[in-house]
């Protein structure tokens, strides 16, 4: 097992040393951290993610309060009782409020600019978070301006798919 | 549950967060003396123990420790252990290790996980046994080029 | 100490490798169980307090927020507590005071840890710290230096040592075999443990505590809460913690004073004298076999130096005069934050006759116990069935 993560490891080292800290004038020690991680889905967001490689958004339903909660979830967090009503969403929705992210941090998984949005689609009781985009981002005050009005958002798939919540590209506003 | 297509799934990924620690003026201090080969440590005006690696203050008096000693560089094993398994970031070449935490002469404490013991055969595990012991003497051995951390120290030899 | 406190209930989940399920499920399977065993809803409880090792573990950051829902915790406070290894009784006493001191009668105590889903040794041995206790080997190397420390201080044979520490594996080994949510299940001779591969000198494979995924609950009432809700409550009769210094060569790590200055405070709050005597049964926290025999010479059951002997002469195995750790202890299950935890309600179990078939006859006074860091925290809470 070592032996693989090796080789990873040479990879990726290359990466995380690419990045520098603003120079400080003591001493310091740069101690990076590079450590494997593997997360079960369980079952429930197998099944939720295994909905977006097919380009269908699930939800699911408390039988208690009846709400619908996107993401699928395994339980009400209200109720605290199992969700067991699987419900395919509709892919558009409301925006409920959204953010321009103009600056950059290490492991950023998009490069900026970018639109973070709550997206609260028709039939759901919540709001889904997520990018909001399709349109040029590069000048905040027409971004400001085009924000103000939009008020629906469809789903746009990315090409390739691999099961992750970047199955779905971005909202583009309709 | 409602019905699954498949088994449920693992997802791996690689966690990297880049850090920058400051060592703070005792430890740079600390750390300089070793670029020099010595090994520095400091005293406690309360209680008079002499404490290796230096510190700022005393852990039990809590009173800032200002006075600097040059200790030395033999002590006697205090503990040891034979390290013989690999995890992330460890590879099967870099094992077997002897970690050991080593009195020295003159100083209040042991030295902690910084020490290895080294200078002989260690993959000869029966050699290990009979050669390193409780209370066994040891020396330190210095890397040729020092970068002012703790691998400075090679490693630490027994004297027979 | 303030007003009484009890254990009105403990769930855990099915320890070892889970897959199955991801995180925050997990933490839920434990507090689904805490409810159904205490008979009380979400509603009924006035704080949470959460405890598990740093989330750079599992590589989620603050995960009691990743759990908000999981623990249920919307719309009530909530405290974290972490000390390492010994966050399960650190989370433990936490609830304890904050049911003692007045301010919640009903307070849900919850630990976790889901170590498949991270390199554990790597984890730890990368975010201990960059400048100076660095060096390859790991949680074992910190333990097998201070056992050769121990053995060293007290002349003890390195071959008496050996035998002593095979019989307490296999004697945790025989408890696994008899507690169905215990992760390791398997039966080994004291030949199989002395001749395992070595891993740290002198540990071999065998007395070393396994990497497994659990969670861990329990619910804490005050008096009069417990006697209201609950038919047999496990009564909280002392509670002691002790922290050491950070370098591990600072001081004497034979004479574990953490261990012995926490269990000293227990012992005079529970009003015991003679701890081999009183206790009826020990969960001592024991990842290393070696480190047990420290334990208990430091937490009082044998003289300084002779644990070795009582252990040979079987004071400690099941049917001696002091079982310890009859659910396996952390050699067959340790998810390391929720190990602590998992102590108490063990000890909660053992003294309300709730053991099923590790059950030890007639149990009435039990002490539980946990250990973090690199020796440097000490915590013990002892459970009785008398007020």
């Amino acid at each position: 097992m070592a032996e693989k993560y090796k080789l990873i490891k040479d990879l990726i080292r290359l990466e995380i040393e690419d990045f520098a800290f603003p120079k400080k004038e003591y001493r310091t020690s740069r101690h990076d951290t590079v450590l494997p991680y593997n997360w079960a889905l369980g079952p429930t967001w197998t099944r939720f993610f295994d909905g977006l490689k097919e380009e269908k958004i699930f939800g699911t339903k408390c039988k208690k309060c009846n709400k619908v909660l996107v993401p699928a979830r395994t339980f009400c967090p209200s109720c605290y009782e199992d969700m067991e009503e699987w419900i395919e969403l509709p892919q558009e929705g409301s925006v409920e409020t959204w953010c321009l992210v103009n600056y950059k941090y290490y492991g950023q998984v998009k490069k900026p600019p970018y639109i973070i949005g709550q997206i609260r689609l028709d039939k759901a009781n919540c709001s889904l978070t997520h990018f909001i985009g399709g349109f040029d981002l590069s000048d905040p005050d027409k971004v400001r301006r085009k924000m103000k009005t939009v008020s629906r958002v469809k789903a746009v798939w990315s090409k390739e798919k691999h099961g992750d919540i970047y199955d779905i590209a971005y909202f583009k506003p309709i | 549950m409602a019905e699954q297509k498949e088994k449920p799934r693992k997802v791996g990924a690689m966690g990297m967060v880049p850090y920058e620690m400051a060592l703070g003026p005792t430890w740079t201090k600390f750390f300089e003396g070793f670029k020099e080969k010595k090994i520095l440590g400091t005293k406690c005006n309360k209680c008079g123990r002499v404490l290796v690696p230096a510190r700022p203050f005393c852990p039990r008096c809590f009173e800032p420790m200002e006075e600097w000693v040059e200790v030395a560089q033999e002590g006697t094993i205090v503990t040891w252990s034979y390290v013989n398994y690999t995890y992330f970031g460890v590879t099967p070449d870099m094992i077997p290790v002897i970690g050991a935490t080593i009195k020295l002469d003159g100083v209040d404490c042991g030295t902690g996980m910084w020490t290895q013991i080294s200078g002989f055969d260690i993959k000869d595990f029966e050699l290990v046994t009979k050669k390193v012991k409780v209370g066994a003497r040891v020396k330190a051995v210095w890397r040729r080029k020092r970068q002012g951390n703790f691998r400075d120290i090679d490693y630490w030899k027994i004297i027979e | 100490m303030g007003r009484a406190v009890a254990v009105i209930g403990t769930g855990q989940t099915k320890h070892g490798r889970r897959d199955d399920l991801s995180y925050p499920d997990l933490v839920r399977e434990a507090v689904k169980k805490v409810f159904e065993d205490a008979g009380i809803t979400p509603k009924d409880v006035d704080g949470v307090v959460y405890g598990s090792m740093p989330s750079m573990m599992e590589g989620m950051a603050y995960n009691h927020f990743y759990f908000a829902d999981a623990l249920r915790v919307v719309g009530k406070p909530l405290l974290r507590t972490e000390t390492c290894g010994s966050t399960g009784q650190s989370v433990a006493h936490t609830a304890i005071h904050w049911v003692a001191s007045g301010m919640a009668d009903v307070v849900l105590a919850v630990t976790s840890e889901k170590e498949h889903e991270g390199d554990a040794q790597a984890t730890m041995m990368t975010i201990l710290e960059p400048f100076l206790q660095v060096v390859i080997g790991g949680a074992p190397l910190a333990f097998s230096l201070q056992s050769r420390e121990w053995m060293g201080y007290y002349h003890i044979d390195d071959d008496k040592a050996r035998e002593a520490a095979s019989i307490v594996s296999v004697d945790s080994h025989d408890g696994g075999l008899k507690n169905p949510l215990a992760h390791i299940r398997v039966k080994l001779t004291k030949e199989d443990v002395s001749k395992a591969p070595i891993i740290t000198y002198p540990v071999r494979l065998y007395d070393v505590c396994p990497v497994s995924d659990g969670a861990c609950a329990v619910i804490f009432a005050s008096e009069e809460k417990a006697k209201k809700i609950c038919k047999k409550p496990a009564w909280v009769k002392g509670i002691g913690f002790r922290g050491e210094e950070y370098f591990i060569g600072d001081s004497n790590k034979a004479v574990w004073q953490s261990t012995i200055e926490a269990s000293k405070e227990a012992y005079k709050e529970a009003g015991i004298t003679n701890p081999l005597k009183e206790l009826d049964v020990a969960e001592v926290y024991n990842p290393f076999s070696y480190q047990e025999l420290m334990f208990l010479e430091c937490l009082g059951f044998c003289p300084p130096g002779e644990a070795p002997d009582y252990v040979i002469k079987g004071t400690f195995s099941p049917g001696g005069e002091l079982p310890c750790d009859p659910s396996g202890g952390v050699l067959c299950t340790n998810p390391i934050g929720a190990a602590g935890l998992i102590r108490v309600a063990e000890a909660a179990l053992q003294v309300t006759g709730k053991a099923g078939e590790h059950q030890v006859e007639g149990a009435k006074l039990a002490l539980s116990h946990a250990m973090g860091g690199a020796e440097q925290f000490n915590g013990i809470t002892i459970l009785g069935s008398e007020l």
